[in-house]
């Protein structure tokens, strides 16, 4: 027969979470529930004026095919980024791996770009592409390759690109490094003893041993190409040319911030809202499950 | 028994003296002043601040760069909706209609003196820089500060290598010299920053067309953008052209191409006037400023020129008491003397008749042939409706979307036509918009 236990209640774990939980409702709920709020109204920029006026904000945003080309560029984006820096690291991993002497280096300089500010990361490559003066924009001029991303969106798409991958590099390489040092010797042993070359081992058996670390890895780059690249965008393109490289997050700063809109950039922070939600949802729910460990 | 003071004694006997300190330190009432102007500009603000303050002990400004222009109005904004806006603000001229719609932040600069029983007679200002910040019934909102208007300035020993003996007056010369300069070994002809508003709202006003409806916005809220005529089209359209072949090179927004000028790669550039200061210390060469240019089949002659830069106002919300040295400062501020360095220093446009005067009187525009283009370029004519200035509720959003169109024909990704109606589209839903939360 199923024993019932019963503790004693006791103020000790409320008190013990309250901090957790205060930080959540003041610094999360808070905030959030006043983009809703902001969401449903228009407003001129000082507040003098205010209106509530239900979901005509949404309707409007929806009507607006600029929005509409803004998701799909910013899917299109993350999914560059992920897939770019995703496959440098593997690659720098699966090649560190092997190294034997001086590990130590290899590792610490291939970690170092994680230290940098993206704010900084997106400086250095607008320096070097920087269409009259740039070391590499005049180096592609000398090859007779125009290079002005100012002008040219697919350009400074490509560099938004680089730069937000570059930046991530380090970061996965590490988690890759870690996952295939997990993997017992034997393993790639056994398999080297029946004469399969390293790319056979590489794709044969470290490549399906990492699927997990390669998942966690894909959710975090998204997650970071769609919300934590805003300042390598403000820095290289600021969202130009012509809107080529504005993504949702630097929409959501252009509208509220620079355009004083709140209304407009409350309703798509509150759909960003819901994105995250519904990414961590099928995270937990979906994908895990399907993923061998 | 001795009597030891207990440590309650102790503290609020402290407080005592900090408050003492404190009530000394208060005498001079500080007054916040939140600017844009970074760089060599803004050593020349906080210059202008520390004059002031040594003129007299009661008030103290001081000045806080909030960044760029949208940011320190961004800032602004945010400041009073948690009532910790500053005394004064400098908004660019783009967030005019904003700033005049906000009528419970907003105190009139004209109420401000006459509160403040600090004399003010607004004849002494230049009728163009002060039309664009005055109400309908002509009350001044705002206390113009850096006024600038767009001109062409050129490298005159690029000229001079190209074999082009004076700078160009029609659109047609700038493309003729265009060809010159780049025959000589220049990469491209010319470039130009701000182009909403030097090659839009200005090109509009120089020729006395239309941007807007209801006098580009002054007539009501409800106006509507009608910058999409055939004379703007075929223009940017050749300019689009030019692009192909160099004769014009997009160098980015704002004054992001100005390296294409000062590094000798265009031998002509179009924007503010502001960009003296700068050009001066980047340039390697001797460079000179003339009129915009001019298409002579759209108009004859030119009608003036628009300004741009950024003015003072004043927000409410602080005790009467320092609105008084808030007046005072304004009145320094726009003193012929303070006035005459700024715009010598800066390139700025002297904001009084005073000033400008002084200017002449110092032999300036003798030793710095040019520099007067700029006055000369606003006070052509007196302004007409389309020439007057530009007052259109989120105009920031409407030049964004302006930008945003106009690099779509500099990359060849749409035609004239296309972008700007796209554009005037665009732009007068967002004007709607504004109508709407502001009725």
């Amino acid at each position: 027969m199923l024993k019932q236990v019963h503790f004693k209640s006791s103020a000790l774990p409320y008190m013990l979470v309250a901090p957790q939980i205060i930080i959540t409702l003041v610094f999360f709920m808070w905030p959030a529930s006043q983009a809703i709020y902001q969401s449903l109204l228009i407003e001129d920029a000082f507040g003098g004026n205010t209106q509530f006026v239900w979901f005509d904000n949404f309707i409007e945003l929806f009507d607006d095919d600029h929005y509409v080309k803004t998701f799909v560029r910013t899917l299109f984006y993350s999914a560059m980024v992920a897939l770019l820096s995703l496959s440098v690291s593997l690659i720098l991993a699966a090649m560190a791996d092997r190294v034997i002497r001086g590990t130590g280096i290899y590792r610490t300089l291939l970690i170092w770009p994680y230290a940098v500010a993206p704010v900084i990361a997106g400086a250095l490559w607008a320096f070097l592409f920087y269409p009259t003066t740039g070391i590499i924009s005049t180096a592609l001029t000398k090859i007779g390759y125009e290079w002005n991303h100012q002008l040219n969106g697919n350009q400074a798409m490509f560099l938004v690109i680089i730069a937000a991958a570059w930046k991530q590099i380090s970061y996965n390489f590490l988690f890759f490094l870690a996952g295939m040092q997990a993997i017992p010797k034997s393993l790639i042993e056994a398999a080297a003893i029946d004469a399969a070359s390293p790319a056979k081992r590489f794709w044969t058996i470290i490549f399906p041993l990492i699927t997990p670390t390669t998942f966690f890895l894909l959710v975090v780059n998204i997650v970071y190409a769609f919300f934590e690249t805003f300042g390598i965008i403000h820095v290289v393109t600021k969202g130009g040319p012509a809107n080529a490289t504005e993504t949702l997050v630097y929409k959501v700063y252009k509208d509220g911030f620079i355009g004083l809109d709140l209304g407009g950039s409350s309703v798509q922070s509150v759909i960003l809202m819901v994105l995250v939600i519904a990414m961590t949802v099928f995270q937990f729910k979906f994908i895990e499950r399907k993923v061998e460990y | 028994m001795k009597k030891i003071p207990s440590p309650v004694a102790k503290i609020s006997l402290a407080a005592a003296l900090t408050l003492s300190f404190s009530t000394n330190l208060m005498a001079e009432t500080e007054i916040q002043w939140w600017h844009a102007m970074g760089g060599v500009n803004g050593e020349r603000v906080e210059k202008i601040a520390k004059d002031f303050n040594a003129t007299q002990k009661e008030f103290k400004v001081v000045p806080v760069n909030k960044g760029n222009y949208t940011e320190t109005m961004t800032a602004a904004v945010a400041a009073f909706r948690a009532h910790k806006q500053p005394h004064i603000v400098q908004v660019f001229e783009v967030g005019t209609a904003t700033m005049m719609a906000a009528k419970g932040a907003v105190y009139p600069v004209e109420d401000v003196m006459k509160d403040a029983g600090v004399s003010f007679d607004k004849k002494d200002y230049l009728p163009a820089v002060i039309s664009y910040y005055q109400t309908t019934d002509g009350k001044l909102l705002s206390m113009p500060f850096n006024s600038s208007t767009p001109v062409m300035w050129y490298n005159k020993d690029a000229f001079k290598k190209a074999g082009i003996d004076k700078p160009p007056v029609t659109w047609d010369d700038v493309e003729a010299d265009s060809k010159k300069l780049q025959a000589s070994g220049m990469k491209c002809g010319f470039s130009f920053g701000w182009q909403s508003w030097v090659m839009i709202e200005n090109f509009s006003a120089w020729h006395d067309i239309p941007f807007a409806t209801k006098e580009n916005g002054f007539a009501g809220l409800d106006a509507e953008l009608v910058f999409n005529n055939d004379n703007v089209v075929n223009m940017l359209g050749k300019v689009g052209e030019w692009q192909k072949s160099k004769i014009f090179d997009y160098g980015g927004r704002r004054g992001d191409s100005l390296p294409k000028f000062v590094n000798g790669e265009c031998g002509m550039w179009m924007n503010s006037s502001a960009y003296y200061g700068a050009i001066k210390k980047q340039a390697k060469f001797d460079f000179g400023q003339t009129m915009l240019p001019l298409n002579p089949a759209i108009r004859k002659t030119p009608q003036n020129s628009i300004i741009g830069g950024a003015t003072l106002w004043v927000l409410k919300g602080h005790d009467k008491g320092d609105y008084k040295g808030v007046a005072q400062f304004l009145k320094y501020l726009s003193s012929p003397k303070v006035q005459a360095w700024w715009h010598q220093e800066t390139g700025y446009v002297p904001i009084t008749t005073a000033a400008y005067e002084l200017s002449k009187k110092e032999g300036f525009y003798d030793i710095n042939p040019g520099t007067d283009t700029a006055i000369k370029q606003l006070s052509l004519n007196a302004p007409t409706p389309n020439s007057r200035g530009i007052r259109l509720g989120n105009f920031v959003q409407i030049r964004d979307v302006i930008n945003e169109e106009m690099e779509a024909i500099w990359n060849g990704s749409k035609s004239a036509k296309d972008a700007m109606d796209t554009a005037v589209k665009r732009g007068n839903k967002l004007l709607r918009k504004f109508e709407k939360a502001n009725k």
